[in-house]
């Protein structure tokens, strides 16, 4: 969000001014007090696109920052709700620049991508005046030192009289996306004041989730207000689930195979009033009982689920070890589990897989040979 | 032939003294891999006793390489450490690194990835990938051995998993060399180098392609078949119906001047003539039909 990219900004000396957040709109008062009494109010949320929404809006003295923020707390910004607001001081701003690093798929290095056409979308810049958005690569074993600042600060045409100022904010930048581990530092827009100075007037930090370790200041960052609760029990078991609108709960193994198989209900759907699937559920390699167990208790605490569909390929488990997981995960789960379960286990060892499940008998669970099949099985029942 | 390993690959395993260097060394061995030596430098002159044999420890990857010629590692390393294992192996000239690791950081593969392509010795696959397997011969990596067999198709694939189901579905045609490249944003072997490889392959007669959203990978694959594969290839594509991701900033769908879903992967793919099928099921009915008609 907004106030924590600032927040990054800051550490690394990158001219911004912080602000105050507040979560109650009482609290907007004394801070826009302390702020001068004029203020921008701005929705804090993690998406794009919050002027066009309604959730920045001026305030003219403390008593309308109160009414601002009352007005923006609460509001639902492309599905995202707003539980703070930044009181902002106003700005005089001159010029908008844009600005950003991150990390390029493709070339497999990193990339800044620049315009002195900021404040808009930059997308839509690219799309209207590509020759007004500068694109410079940046080799990962050198990284941006004083001469590739001063390639970026030319190649984006900065205005001479901000040119020096502009290649020490580059820099600066420069150490927030390596030092913070980031895959894009986004400035937008980054503005020329009255003055003749530099400011990041708002920004985007993406940290990479994997370099958690080394940086235990990054926890803070997450928005646990603002997660879904069955996304958030679930990463609290270590489990990798994202919810969806659908009602055919899916349980897989591997990123791969999980997303196969939400394709292969969706279309199996079809055919079965169009029903979709409820969530992506990887529940990684190993298919333990107690993994299966936890798997299972979020996607049937989830009210929309009609049906699940298990869909698991033995490969370095075998398909015993995983029926042998189902069966004790469905004992551990008890009356909880009252959905139907429509499984489907290939790879080593299935023909004693679907024994075990065979032999369980279990009322709830069907044995599907195929994957098409049994997604085609759980769908069916989620339309009934 | 196969590509990139074969039965005369001699394999050191980089992590093979920890929990999941240990599994799966003895899953390699089992599965007929030459595996010579771990890496271990707080162990080096021990040896780990394992099913099949006893495999030497050595302080460090030139050593390894000294004492047995090792021409492929294979690194388990975690991931705080997994940048330094690899830029050791490409010091050491290691000509196959293969980076088994999940969660390592984008930086550091970033820079782990222009380190090996500035010395221009050593190919990286992966991170956070399952390996390679050319089936009967030998087998570097996580992948089940004993899935499939020794054949004549080539497959490379971003996801693990689909990497076995592909396996097993076409398990009666068999695989010259399986290929999981990995899902991470910067991986060290492309869906296009292994386009390339098995297009070059005597022994592959036909080649699946597995992709799955985000990027433009498969995209510039697709481009990369129109002018240099002649061989019949047969796609997959994964995440249809994923929400989007995100992983996925705004800034970078403009860099790469698509948007990574999965239905663009599909049309660029079947605009160059590459038959897609809906499910994995239906990719390897598509492939089988190919096959019988060869």
């Amino acid at each position: 969000m907004e106030y924590q990219a600032k927040e990054l900004f800051a550490k690394h000396d990158v001219p911004v001014t912080l602000g105050t957040v507040v979560e109650k709109a009482e609290d907007a008062s004394a801070a826009a007090e302390a702020l001068g009494g004029r203020v921008v109010v701005k929705a804090q949320v993690k998406i794009g696109g919050r002027g066009k929404a309604g959730g920045v809006k001026l305030a003219e003295n403390p008593d309308e920052a109160v009414a601002r923020a009352n007005d923006i707390l609460g509001m639902d910004i492309k599905g995202h709700t707003v539980h703070r607001v930044l009181l902002a001081p106003t700005a005089d701003i001159a010029e908008e620049y844009y600005f950003s690093f991150l990390v390029d798929r493709a070339n497999r290095n990193y990339l800044c991508i620049a315009s002195i056409e900021g404040g808009v979308e930059i997308e839509e810049v690219a799309r209207t005046n590509p020759d007004a958005v500068a694109k410079v690569a940046i080799d990962p074993q050198t990284g941006v030192d004083d001469a590739k600042a001063a390639e970026i600060v030319s190649a984006t045409r900065f205005p001479a009289e901000v040119a020096d100022e502009a290649k020490d904010v580059v820099k600066k930048l420069w150490d927030v996306f390596i030092k913070e581990d980031a895959s894009l530092v986004e400035v937008n827009p980054l503005v020329r004041l009255g003055d003749g100075h530099l400011e990041a007037l708002d920004g985007k930090v993406t940290l990479d989730e994997n370099a958690e370790f080394r940086h235990e200041d990054h926890a803070k960052f997450e928005d646990k207000a603002a997660a879904d609760p069955l996304e958030q029990q679930a990463k609290e078991k270590g489990l990798n689930y994202v919810k969806l609108d659908g009602s055919v709960g899916i349980i897989g193994n591997g990123a791969g195979l999980v997303m196969s198989t939400l394709d292969v209900v969706a279309y199996a759907g079809e055919a079965h009033s169009g029903v979709k699937p409820a969530n992506f559920l990887d529940i990684g390699g190993g298919a333990s009982a107690e993994v299966m167990a936890n798997g299972l208790h979020i996607i049937l605490g989830d009210p929309q689920v009609k049906s699940v569909f298990v869909n698991v390929f033995g490969g370095i488990t075998a398909c015993d070890e995983v029926a042998n997981g189902i069966v004790h995960a469905l004992e551990l789960l008890g009356d909880e589990a009252n959905k139907p379960l429509v499984v489907r286990l290939d790879g080593n060892n299935v023909e004693e897989g679907r024994r075990i499940l065979n032999d369980a008998n279990h009322p709830l669970v069907t044995l599907a040979e195929t994957m098409d099949g049994g997604a085609d099985r759980a769908a069916e029942l989620a339309a009934q | 032939m196969a590509i990139f390993l074969n039965e005369s690959s001699k394999v050191i395993v980089q992590g093979m003294t920890g929990s999941e260097g240990k599994k799966h060394t003895q899953r390699m061995l089992t599965s007929g891999t030459n595996i010579v030596g771990g890496v271990n430098p707080k162990k080096a002159g021990q040896s780990v006793d394992f099913d099949g044999g006893s495999v030497p420890v050595f302080g460090s990857v030139q050593e390894a390489i000294d004492a047995t010629g090792a021409d492929v590692s294979v690194v388990f390393v975690p991931p705080a450490g997994t940048k330094g294992a690899v830029i050791e192996a490409v010091d050491a000239g290691m000509p196959l690194v293969v980076v088994i690791t999940e969660g390592v950081p984008v930086h550091d593969t970033a820079e782990l990835f222009s380190y090996a392509q500035a010395k221009g010795t050593t190919r990286v696959i992966g991170p956070n990938c399952p390996g390679l397997i050319s089936p009967g011969k030998s087998n570097a990596g996580i992948i089940p051995a004993d899935i499939t067999k020794g054949g004549r198709v080539g497959l490379v694939s971003k996801s693990g998993t689909l990497t076995y189901q592909m396996m097993y579905e076409l398990r009666d045609f068999g695989f010259s060399s399986a290929v999981g490249i990995g899902g991470d944003p910067i991986i060290g072997t492309t869906h296009i180098d292994c386009l390339q490889a098995f297009q070059d392959d005597p022994e592959t007669d036909a080649i699946v392609m597995i992709g799955e959203i985000g990027g433009d990978a498969e995209e510039r694959a697709a481009a990369y078949i129109k002018d240099n594969v002649t061989k019949p290839v047969v796609g997959y594509v994964a995440g249809f119906t994923a929400p989007e991701g995100k992983t996925m900033g705004h800034a970078g769908a403009i860099v790469s001047g698509s948007s990574g879903t999965a239905q663009a992967k599909k049309e660029a793919l079947e605009e160059v003539g590459v038959k897609v099928g809906k499910t994995p099921s239906e990719t390897a009915q598509l492939m089988r039909d190919i096959l019988q008609n060869l």
